[in-house]
């Protein structure tokens, strides 16, 4: 390292980097703030329902919420199993 | 009707009994009668903090347990008559608060006083939640740091759908920034999160920025309110704060980077 290399070298803004990640992860988790809080419920209900006829595991079933504007949208996501 | 306020922050450490005790002295000192409430039950501080450990005798689990009266648990501040400290038990657990109680004590204050502090335990479990449940205000403690504001973030979130207000659909909490352990030199130098980062990602008022002091352990270490060390730069922070708080117009100090003059430098001031 040549001594114009040492005076050219800054040292990275951890800070800026630090308000980037924050800025993400707050959105992110004030988007799943908002959600109806009988989700976790609907879940699980629904996961009882389909175990009667199919047998699927715990993470097969994904339910997912979105608001967007006046407009919210409930997905409901079963995976069912290759061999019946 | 007293105004009551809930110091909370879900971090644990960035200064929320510092804070509690040090604007419950402001008010006091302003003139209003003032409660500071410890809701850490379990590991109790503000009275050490407060320097009256020695004079605890009952607390605010034996008041909501119809074991002391209020008036019996309320330790009188020694250096200013508005002041009145409701310790937490040391010996139970968060269960010994109930909503109920909690509530009966609050409005019995409400009789007498003009504010009611409430210093938060951190996290989000019982003590935290009841701390804030019935508040007017709240006074958000962040420190420059990544956990710490999105601790922050999340609390507003609570407050905003776990509160009295929020249930009843009332005007919601009024919601304040205090920024502690700031430090501007290292601001400068890209190494921490600026008051503008901060404000901009929680989008929340700004009360006052707290700088990093060693003012605020010599405070802790002798049982003193820090705002009582009118000389320090802490002190002089919350002073404006309760300033602000009670509507006064005061500009935003220690933001900026101090101004070290020669002398100092050669020398090296405080």
């Amino acid at each position: 390292m040549s001594l114009l290399d040492y005076f050219r070298t800054s040292k990275p803004n951890t800070a800026s980097l630090a308000k980037e990640r924050l800025q993400i992860l707050v959105a992110h988790e004030r988007s799943s703030r908002n959600q109806p809080s009988y989700l976790p419920d609907l879940q699980k209900e629904l996961l009882d329902v389909i175990r009667k006829y199919v047998n699927v595991s715990q993470d097969a079933i994904t339910v997912h919420f979105d608001q967007d504007g006046n407009q919210e949208t409930l997905e409901v996501n079963i995976v069912l199993p290759e061999d019946r | 009707m007293a105004r009551i306020i809930v110091v909370t922050s879900g971090k644990g450490g960035v200064g929320k009994t510092t804070t509690s005790a040090a604007i419950a002295m402001g008010l006091a000192k302003r003139g209003h009668k003032t409660a500071v409430i410890d809701f850490d039950v379990g590991l109790r501080n503000l009275d050490l903090i407060m320097g009256c450990e020695r004079r605890v005798v009952y607390d605010l689990v034996n008041v909501i347990n119809n074991e002391a009266t209020l008036n019996q648990a309320l330790i009188k501040d020694k250096r200013c008559e508005n002041l009145f400290i409701l310790p937490a038990s040391q010996t139970r657990d968060k269960d010994a608060l109930s909503t109920e109680g909690i509530e009966r004590i609050l409005e019995e204050l409400s009789k007498e006083f003009r504010y009611i502090v409430c210093d938060s335990p951190a996290g989000i479990e019982r003590g935290a939640t009841l701390a804030m449940y019935f508040a007017d205000d709240a006074f958000v403690v962040t420190n420059p740091e990544v956990s710490s504001v999105r601790d922050s973030d999340r609390m507003l979130g609570i407050l905003a759908s776990k509160s009295r207000r929020a249930e009843k659909g009332e005007e919601p909490i009024k919601e304040y920034l205090l920024l502690t352990r700031y430090s501007p030199e290292r601001v400068k130098l890209g190494e921490m999160l600026s008051v503008d980062d901060v404000q901009e990602i929680l989008s929340l008022h700004l009360l006052g920025v707290i700088p990093e002091s060693k003012s605020v352990l010599s405070a802790s270490n002798s049982g003193t309110p820090v705002i009582l060390d009118e000389e320090s730069d802490a002190g002089q922070a919350y002073a404006d704060i309760i300033a602000r708080y009670l509507g006064e117009n005061r500009p935003h100090r220690f933001i900026e980077e101090k101004k070290t003059g020669l002398f100092s430098k050669i020398f090296g001031g405080k």
